[in-house]
């Protein structure tokens, strides 16, 4: 009886030991939300405070709360630059195939220039591509690295 | 690029198909090969000299290049060739077979070559040795140079009559080079030899190209390029080298392949961030839709014999594999397992398709029947995909990319092979490193 309450209790405390060093892990890189980055690592400005990317979670193109005030900031930027184009580069991570993370760019790409359109950019100035899997900003083979890869890019074209 | 090199068969000797003894038998993989002599070709003391062939060790040669090729199928073991007991030219006049099976051998290829007037005449025969006779023989004329195909299609020749199916050494693959740090991969086209040999680039590398596939007569290449920042689908003819873009499309194309016929390149276009299957007829430019969905429907490929298209699709939330006719109709979803699905690849015999699947962070090769049943998982790893076929329906080729550290460091992506027995996995030789392999059809049919 003892015994089997103390077990209990080390079980227990076992568990939560587990569970306490999972949450201060993520805690520590705290740059991703579910599978999402939302770290400044490989972000680059289109001017002051406006982020030039924004990241999804794998396999998806949705855009999250973050991602949709960055491009906003992005489409506040583009109205006062009024002569400014710009190409938005989807991209995918190395965990897909080929052929599939092509199309996932093309689609991440377009749900960037979709939400630029809604703030009154004019789809004749943002042009979209898509490099699939083949120009990965970071080059690890980690989660964290995945999540700084599967991005849409607005890169200034004049 | 030279013009595709024809091999005159001139001459097929006695042959005896009906009292063979020796059979390999090839639904098991590797577990008891073969044993097999191949003789040195006897070379003709009359034999000229040409260009900088050394033309006293081609005999030793030729017979390399086809003990090489039974070791790699797994279902021969080639004997070492210290243990022989006869001189080459001796043995292919008649060998003395109890000599032979001393040594353990079942089956023994002798032959001889002659160089003269600027031909190479090759003749090889297949000897059976319990039986004490002779199976095949076989006699061809071509131009010195091409050696090495000789070597391949005596190859074929051997593994036909002892297999009783297609052999495929007389083959190139076609894939993309790469070089340079993973986030500035240098992509070029490369053809080469199924063993490794002859290997020249078609591009440069100046633009990212991606997934060529041969067209059935292996004349032409479709692929992807990122020329001038468009990627678009192209056709490539390989001996003239002209290439060109595949229709007119306001947007990317992608995971282009040729129809069974040739006629037609089945493809992916992406509008406005959708992609969808499309055909285009090459010689009419005519553009038909395949697929119409909001998913993204891509990695199109055709039946042998043209009737269906398999294809794979997120419309169900992640990538699965579909059948559907070739007029797109009376789509089926035919992978229900768990993981996602990629890359449907119909085999050439037409009755299974390979497939690339993901699963709990691991890359498998596989086969299945065409209705999705009957799934085999031939190989695990880190990452690979891209299946194709020999010929023949025997062997995939595929490509495999390795993990990397902190600086992207031990990285690295090479070509690959299994049988569709699951056994006798070889990683297959190239000056570089290589994905996207596509594997020619019989270059001699």
């Amino acid at each position: 009886m003892t015994l089997k309450s103390n077990l209990k209790n080390i079980l227990l405390v076992i568990f939560t030991t587990l569970l306490l060093s999972a949450c201060s892990t993520a805690k520590k890189s705290g740059v991703i939300d579910g599978d999402v980055y939302t770290g400044k690592e490989t972000v680059e400005y289109l001017a002051a405070g406006v982020p030039d990317r924004v990241f999804f979670a794998t396999n998806k193109s949705s855009l999250t709360t973050a991602s949709r005030a960055t491009l906003r900031k992005q489409a506040t930027f583009l109205r006062k630059n009024k002569n400014l184009n710009v190409v938005i580069e989807g991209h995918a991570d190395e965990r897909g195939t080929r052929e599939y993370n092509l199309a996932l760019g093309e689609r991440r790409a377009n749900a960037a220039r979709d939400y630029l359109m809604t703030y009154g950019i004019s789809g004749k100035r943002l042009s979209v591509i898509s490099y699939g899997k083949e120009k990965p900003v970071n080059a690890k083979s980690s989660p964290i690295s995945w999540s700084q890869n599967r991005r849409s890019v607005t890169v200034k074209v004049n | 690029m030279k013009k595709l090199i024809y091999i005159f068969l001139i001459n097929i000797f006695i042959t005896n198909y009906s009292s063979a003894l020796i059979e390999v038998d090839i639904t098991r993989g590797n577990l008891d090969p073969l044993p097999i002599a191949v003789s040195p070709l006897h070379v003709d003391i009359k034999s000229e000299n040409y260009k900088d062939l050394n033309v006293k060790e081609l005999g030793e040669k030729i017979s390399g290049i086809i003990e090489k090729n039974f070791k790699n199928t797994g279902l021969f073991n080639p004997l070492k060739k210290d243990a022989f007991v006869q001189k080459p030219d001796i043995a292919h006049l008649k060998p003395r077979f109890e000599d032979w099976r001393l040594i353990k051998a079942q089956a023994l290829v002798t032959g001889k070559l002659l160089i003269s007037g600027e031909k190479l005449k090759v003749e090889f025969r297949l000897w059976d040795l319990a039986a004490a006779q002779e199976m095949t023989a076989l006699a061809f004329t071509t131009t010195p140079s091409n050696w090495r195909r000789v070597a391949h299609i005596i190859s074929d020749k051997i593994y036909e009559r002892l297999t009783g199916e297609e052999g495929y050494f007389d083959t190139r693959i076609i894939y993309v080079s790469e070089s340079g740090p993973k986030t500035q991969r240098i992509k070029k086209l490369a053809i080469m030899d199924q063993d490794g040999f002859n290997t020249k680039y078609l591009t440069l590398g100046n633009e990212l190209v991606l997934t060529p596939r041969f067209n059935p007569t292996n004349q032409m290449v479709t692929y992807m390029s990122y020329f001038r920042n468009m990627p678009r689908v192209y056709l490539l003819d390989i001996e003239t080298g002209s290439q060109e873009v595949v229709g007119n499309f306001p947007g990317m194309t992608f995971a282009p392949r040729f129809s069974p016929d040739g006629k037609k390149i089945i493809m992916s276009f992406a509008k406005d961030g959708n992609s969808d299957i499309f055909t285009m007829d090459l010689e009419t430019r005519l553009v038909e839709r395949i697929t119409e969905h909001s998913s993204i429907d891509t990695s199109p490929s055709f039946s042998p014999d043209g009737k269906f298209i398999a294809f794979n699709s997120d419309r169900s939330g992640l990538q699965q594999i579909y059948v559907m006719r070739s007029d797109g109709s009376n789509v089926k979803r035919i992978t229900f397992g768990k993981g996602i699905y990629g890359t449907p690849v119909w085999s050439p015999r037409g009755d299974l398709i390979a497939f690339t699947k993901m699963h709990k962070g691991k890359f498998f090769i596989g086969v299945m029947r065409t209705d999705g049943t009957g799934e085999r998982l031939l190989t695990e790893n880190y990452y690979q995909e891209a299946p194709s076929w020999s010929p023949n329906g025997r062997v995939l080729v595929f490509y495999r990319e390795t993990k990397s550290g902190t600086k992207g460091e031990g990285f690295s992506a090479k070509l690959w092979s299994i049988d569709i027995t699951g056994y006798n996995e070889r990683r297959l030789l190239t000056k570089t490193d290589a994905s996207d392999p596509s594997w020619s059809s019989l270059l001699s049919k």
